[in-house]
């Protein structure tokens, strides 16, 4: 994958004013509350039975802390993203069986969650830029399933 | 997939802060849906793609007037989109993932603009509505 400097700025430079702890819970409660099939791999979780009960379950908010920390180390890494996330895909693949496309609706997912935290500051060329580094991301998580 | 009646509610109490804004919120979704998937603008040919321009601009303002149309009549959806589907199907012949692409960027406006009020249950509203518009455009092609 390419990344012309602008992109890495635009990516980076946002990453830092990203909060990890409030937008990664949300990210993860947003997906499993408009795509409830993601639910299935989540069934210790406790109680996922509304929206209200998703967005306040501590253990939605500590897992997506837990993603979104190491989401960090893909925008430290932009150019080694799929070495950044081996262990991480053959986890996902091997031991969680986790389908792929998974990863790609939590990618949109954070997207929008991204547009709500930063408003207009999230022009289009800052969405180009990590609807991008989404996809590269789903793509090396999904990279050693076999 | 069937939108509940908590779906339709959220969707037009939402509805409510589009208008006004049908033709900004329309182009900014077409300028981001060609910045961000370049492949997009193999459709618009024809188009000055740049910021500003008239033709995105009216564009836009067809596309958010016509799914507030489906807004409006919830139960009605597949006729008030019947046109538009025949034009997809017979005339334009795009491909349906781009339907998606498109949903994608109109969430984002819907986000960036609402920002708080865009709620997990809002968004659910119109990921559903958005995707199901896209089922009926494509609903002629084959």
């Amino acid at each position: 994958v390419h990344w012309t400097a602008e992109e890495k700025q635009l990516v980076t430079s946002l990453w830092t004013k990203v909060n990890v702890d409030e937008c990664g819970g949300e990210a993860l409660g947003r997906l499993l509350i408009v795509y409830p099939w993601t639910q299935r791999f989540f069934s210790s979780f406790g109680n996922l039975s509304s929206s209200t009960a998703i967005c306040g379950n501590p253990r939605v908010k500590a897992h997506g802390k837990k993603v979104f920390t190491s989401f960090g180390e893909a925008v430290k890494n932009l150019d080694n993203i799929k070495a950044t996330y081996a262990k991480l895909s053959e986890l996902h693949c091997e031991k969680l069986h986790v389908d792929p496309q998974n990863f790609n609706l939590l990618g949109d997912i954070f997207i929008i969650v991204l547009a709500a935290h930063f408003g207009k500051d999230f022009t289009p060329a800052c969405q180009a830029a990590w609807q991008k580094l989404v996809r590269v991301v789903a793509h090396a998580l999904a990279y050693h399933y076999h | 997939m069937v939108l509940t009646h908590e779906d339709c509610e959220l969707l037009q109490q939402t509805w409510e802060k589009v208008l006004g804004h049908q033709e900004d919120f329309g182009a900014e979704a077409l300028e981001r849906m060609f910045i961000t998937y370049p492949q997009t603008k193999t459709y618009f040919p024809h188009f000055d793609l740049h910021h500003g321009s008239e033709q995105i601009r009216n564009h836009g303002r067809k596309v958010v007037n016509a799914l507030g149309e489906a807004v409006k009549n919830m139960d009605h959806m597949s006729t008030a989109l019947s046109e538009l589907s025949n034009l997809h199907a017979y005339n334009l012949r795009v491909d349906p993932v781009n339907f998606k692409l498109l949903s994608q960027c109109f969430q984002v406006v819907l986000a960036v603009h609402l920002k708080d009020q865009y709620t997990p249950d809002v968004h659910r509203a119109y990921d559903k509505f958005l995707s199901a518009v896209g089922d009926m455009l494509a609903e002629k092609y084959r």
